[in-house]
């Protein structure tokens, strides 16, 4: 690891100022250490906000749902009894994250901000890795775990949040401050706009301007007919990251969906709000057939890559099973 | 004449219970200290810089600016320019400076320019137009045939027919079979005809085609043929401690390495020539080894490195622990294995016909030729082998070298066989185990108890479960053999007048339970307790014993310290007798006591008898093998039968192992326990191979795409399912002797799962690892194309 210089501001207002050009922020440290003991990323500075009170701490107000401070730990966020009761799906996903060890670390925020997990990206190429010939390392090598959504390009890496989907389809919003921004500082945006694809080596896959931080998750109410359900693709039952997964929430009127949002996880270079599966559902009845229907819709415009194909496969069963799912339908006996 | 066989049951107080490893507690609670756990003061970090090319020639190397760096306390060139280089990660130059961080500015600092070849690292099956190679072998070739562990009698076959390119003087023969190039092959070489080399270099060495029998009659004769496509990618051997070594120089001509090592006694040799120093000045050091799988026998390049750094840096210690992705792209792999199958069986269901074209790569040597047909010495066969070579870190010895390949090739085609003639695996094997030699009573032995253990008659349905729903569940089987006799070991055991006994030897526990086993063996023939020996390893300075490779271990070291133990006690006897006033050949030494057989009112107490032995204590030697010291105690040829009962998610192509079985005989059981554990531990690691593991280069850069543990996937807790392992014991496999166990039990879990997808789906999924995308295609493609 290369040197840097570290620093543990208070207060949310000094981060800005201290992060300067080449700081990062440091929250549990469980993706950033690992990219910097793998020289992937060098910040000149690290400004830890672990001492920063104000980003702690889970509420919930029956009008106003729920406040998710920046630091609160996966485990955390996993246990907390008003997760558990009022958003189960979110208290399931997140037990899903990774493993122990690092739950009990990383921290919400961080893992809306964390970085890609694309090989090429991780083995120090780039985000956007090119040939000595200027074409797409992705393209040109093994893509298996690429994105088959959004890949127009340059960007082809999968969006690595598993939970992010999870609160996007809950309608989430994400609040961001820096104290060199106008007006109170803050910023609140649906959190699917947090996400972007970035067109070049040198810009973010987050909508954070320099200076700014993710201080706060905010998830409504849940509605009173609320059905939701996630599910992950994942070749080990022990820790993996996901090959594909969907996460849906279904706004019920007796058997019938008022309103649907369905976003796929792990099949493009953000999290994947799909209005075309929704819109499938929407006045319906689930059934098997209407799940397979929305299914299908999700990945109407998917275009695979070299190798990975199967995971339009493997998003259509994601897909379906979280819509039966979440209607409390059976999804065959898979797990 | 002292008694050295292995006990009766009846007289066996501790040989073959099941007892608890010796250092389980040490290990359990952290106090174990490993190779990577040595960190003395003053210890010097050292580091590699390492090629990022997977093929380039060095132009230059400049480390001027790393030299200059304070803190840095010597840098070593360690391939100089000019050389060509064959693969990424490959050792340049190496640092050592006064902390991890220095050595890493210090290798950033170093300039080195390449010139970029063309690389390949493609195992996709070769072209059909490739030409039998023909020319002389080389040393290179006869090197890397040595390191794949191609079969001797292929070795030697290949000298007689092409001769050979280089002139082995006796030095380079004696140096061979030192380290353990078999004497046959040795003399091989000796007698070779010289040719000069042919110049083109082809990445595909093929063999000769091998023929017996008439496989062309039998195929058309017979009454069923099946022919598939089969393999299994490359994997690394992902040692939880990654491979490494450190060194210091207490004097000039002193050297001790503390070295992570399955071969303890034979990195002294091995260091000793690069540095020019006497072996004898070299002391090796290691208690406890983090994995080691067969890729941890040389000292390598990089703890060569540590001695030469740490020699320019005044003797400091300099130790060197590679990364975690150096260890998976350059500290050996498992060499890729695939063939396409052509095999056949009459009306009665006996295998008649084998053909294959086989390929793989182990890396620039090209890779071992696994032996096919696996197990079944079918009588008409045509083979033919295709070694790839490609540009990546060579292969080394993996656990069972070329035997999990070749069961994964022949098992699954033998499967596919007995689908298509709608029979019962197990009636199937069974009808056929005539054709597997020696080891036909084990199998005919082992298979019902498997079959019990899975409760396969009930649960076993003709290939492709027809219940709704996505999941589909089905089992599978496979059988495997290994050799496993016991190695070359001295054993030094004294028994001091206090009564207290202690064993030295110079060998290792790769955490196979070795100590738990001398300890086992020496306890029981003195009739004392496991508690009463202090067991001396991890010291080159102590009696030499066999590397720890190939399951030759236990039948080494047991038989060693049985013929030690012995020869003490019954010395003890002779110093005893008089004061029990019997003859020496009526004592016997049980429940820590000398007593006289036939009046055990007779007795002294084991310290008591021990005062007799006089004011010095006594050491004895034992050796294995020993002429002398009849019977052989260590024998070779195991059998072991596993199945799989897995569930296929037909939508997603995860596959879930749901139970394992693994019957398994190794002659004479020391310890149950820590038997059945090793036997744990192989389907654990099988698991991975068959679901998870592959090492994937990347065509663009020929690099590693997972040197990591991430996507590089082992099984965890949650993957590996219920496992029932049963140990052969008792008539029939107690008087064979004692016989290695690590191997055989790794060679199968592969196949019995690549056969149980294949019930459990309706279709072969040709390649290993079973992974998501090769499920999905072959349930879409029907199995006859497969993703490499």
């Amino acid at each position: 690891m290369r040197p840097f210089e570290y620093v543990s501001p208070t207060n949310k207002e000094q981060v800005a100022i201290l992060l300067g050009e080449r700081g990062s922020i440091l929250a549990g440290g469980t993706d950033l250490l690992a990219l910097m003991k793998d020289d992937v990323v060098a910040p000149q500075r690290l400004v830890n906000i672990k001492h920063i009170d104000q980003l702690r701490g889970i509420s919930y107000q029956p009008g106003n749902g729920l406040r998710i401070g920046a630091l609160t730990t996966i485990a955390e966020f996993a246990e907390d009894a008003n997760v558990q009761r009022y958003y189960p799906v979110l208290a399931d996903a997140a037990h899903e994250v990774a493993s122990p060890q690092i739950r009990n670390l990383a921290t919400i925020g961080g893992n809306m901000c964390q970085r890609p997990r694309c090989w090429y990206f991780r083995n120090g190429m780039g985000l956007m890795a090119k040939t000595a010939d200027g074409k797409s390392m992705v393209l040109a090598g093994d893509n298996r775990y690429a994105a088959i959504l959004g890949n127009a390009g340059p960007a082809y890496f999968v969006s690595p949040s598993t939970l992010a989907p999870v609160l996007i389809a809950l309608s989430a919003k994400v609040r961001l401050y820096s104290a060199k921004a106008a007006g109170s500082g803050v910023r609140e945006l649906p959190l699917e706009k947090f996400f972007v694809i970035p067109k070049s080596e040198s810009e973010p896959e987050h909508d954070l301007k320099p200076g700014e931080m993710v201080i706060e998750i905010v998830v409504p109410p849940p509605a009173q007919d609320l059905k939701a359900a996630s599910y992950e693709v994942r070749q080990r039952a022990a820790f993996d990251w996901p090959l594909a997964q969907a996460s849906v929430a279904l706004e019920m009127d007796g058997s019938t969906v008022k309103s649907a949002r369905v976003v796929l996880g792990h099949v493009a270079p953000i999290p994947w709000l799909s209005p075309e599966a929704a819109q499938v559902l929407v006045g319906k009845s689930i059934s098997p057939d209407t799940a397979m229907v929305a299914a299908n819709a999700a990945v109407a415009q998917a275009k695979p890559l070299s190798h990975n194909k199967y995971k339009i496969t493997l998003a259509k069963a994601a897909v379906k099973r979280a819509i039966l799912s979440a209607a409390g339908q059976s999804t065959g006996g898979a797990a | 004449m002292s008694e050295y066989k292995w006990p009766d049951p009846a007289t066996r107080p501790l040989l073959g219970k099941r007892i608890s490893r010796v250092d389980g507690p040490l290990k359990a609670s952290g106090r174990a200290k490993y190779t990577y756990d040595y960190n003395p003061n003053g210890l010097l970090a050292g580091k590699i810089l390492r090629c990022p090319h997977a093929h380039a020639r060095i132009v230059s190397i400049d480390s001027s600016a790393a030299e200059k760096m304070a803190g840095v306390k010597a840098v070593k060139v360690l391939q100089q320019p000019g050389t060509e280089i064959f693969w990424a990660g490959d050792e340049v130059v190496a640092v050592a400076a006064v902390d991890e961080s220095t050595a890493e500015d210090a290798i950033r600092a170093i300039k080195v320019q390449y010139e970029v070849l063309p690389h390949s690292v493609s195992d996709a099956e070769p072209p059909t137009n490739v030409g039998v190679s023909s020319g002389p072998i080389s040393r290179d070739d006869f090197e890397d045939m040595e390191d794949n562990q191609v079969p001797d009698e292929q070795v030697i076959a290949a000298i007689k027919a092409n001769g050979i390119s280089f002139k082995p003087d006796d030095k380079y023969l004696k140096d061979a079979q030192a380290s353990g190039v078999d004497p046959k092959v040795v003399e091989a070489l000796r007698a070779a005809k010289y040719a000069e080399a042919t110049t083109a270099r082809s990445p595909y060495k093929k063999t000769a085609v091998q023929k017996q029998g008439d496989p062309d009659k039998a195929f058309t004769s017979a009454a069923a043929v099946s022919e598939g496509l089969y393999g299994a990618s490359c994997i690394t051997h992902c040692c939880l401690e990654t491979h490494g070594m450190a060194s210091e120089w207490p004097t000039d001509k002193d050297l001790v390495v503390h070295v992570s090592t399955q071969n303890l006694s034979g990195i002294a040799p091995q260091v000793s020539e690069p540095l020019g120093i006497p072996a004898g000045n070299i002391q090796v050091l290691q208690q406890y080894i983090g994995g080691g799988f067969g890729s941890k026998f040389s000292p390598d390049r990089w703890g060569i490195a540590t001695a030469q750094l740490s020699k320019a840096a005044g003797g400091k210690p300099v130790k060197i622990m590679l990364e975690r992705d150096a260890e998976q792209e350059v500290a050996g792999m498992r060499p890729s294995g695939f063939a396409r199958v052509k095999i056949a069986a009459d009306k009665d269901g006996k295998l008649v016909a084998w053909e294959s074209r086989s390929w793989g790569t182990g890396g620039v040597g090209g890779g071992g030729s696994p032996p096919l047909p696996y197990i079944f010495e079918i009588p008409n066969q045509r083979k033919q082998h295709i070694a790839i070579s490609t540009n990546q870190g060579s292969a080394r010895a993996w656990r069972a070298p070329n035997h999990p390949q070749a069961a994964v090739i022949t098992m699954t085609a033998i499967e596919d066989l007995t689908a298509k003639m709608n029979m019962d695996p197990v009636d199937f094997i069974t009808r056929n185990l005539e054709l597997t030699g020696p080891r036909e009573k084990i199998y005919r032995d082992e298979l019902p108890i498997a079959a019990e253990l899975m409760d396969w008659k009930n649960k076993w349905h003709p290939r492709g479960d027809k219940s709704a729903g996505p999941i589909k569940r089905g089992l599978g089987l496979s059988l495997h053999t290994w050799g496993g006799r016991g190695h070359n070991s001295d054993c030094d055991l004294t028994i001091h007048p206090d009564g207290s006994v202690e064993i030295k030897m110079a060998t290792q526990d790769l955490g196979t339970g070795c100590r738990t086993i001398i300890t086992i063996v020496a306890a029981d023939t003195l009739g004392i307790p496991l508690d009463n020996i202090k067991l001396l390893i991890g010291d080159s300075r102590y009696p030499v014993s066999g590397a720890s490779g190939g399951s030759t271990t236990s039948g080494g070291v047991t038989s060693s310290t049985r013929r030690a133990a012995v020869d003490a006690r019954d010395q003890l006897f002779a110093k005893v007798a008089p004061a029990l006033k019997a003859q020496p050949e009526e004592l016997e030494a049980v429940n820590a006591t000398v007593r006289v057989k036939s009046d055990p009112s007779r007795s002294l107490r084991w310290k008591e008898a021990c005062a007799k032995i006089g004011a010095m204590p006594m050491t004895i030697r034992g050796k294995n093998p020993d002429k002398s010291k009849p019977p052989d105690l260590t024998n070779s040829g195991v059998g072991g039968v596993q199945m799989a009962d897995v569930s296929v998610d037909t939508e997603t192509g995860i596959v879930r192992v749901n139970k394992m079985v693994a019957v398994q005989d190794c002659g004479l059981v020391v310890d149950v326990k820590t038997a059945e554990s090793q036997v744990l531990g192989a389907l654990i690691m099988g698991i991975s191979y068959a679901l998870y593991e592959e090492k994937i280069l990347d065509p663009v850069t020929g690099r590693m795409l997972n040197p990591n543990m991430e996507f590089y996937r082992l099984a965890g807790i949650a993957d590996i399912g219920e496992m029932k392992v049963h140990m052969m014991t008792g008539k029939g496999y107690d008087e064979r002797g004692v016989i290695g166990l690590a191997e055989p039990p790794v060679v199968s879990p592969g196949a019995a799962i690549s056969n149980a997808v294949a019930n459990a789906i309706g279709v072969r999924v040709p390649f290993l690892p079973l992974t998501p995308a090769r499920v999905l295609e072959a349930l879409e493609n029907g199995g006859t194309h497969a993703t490499v």
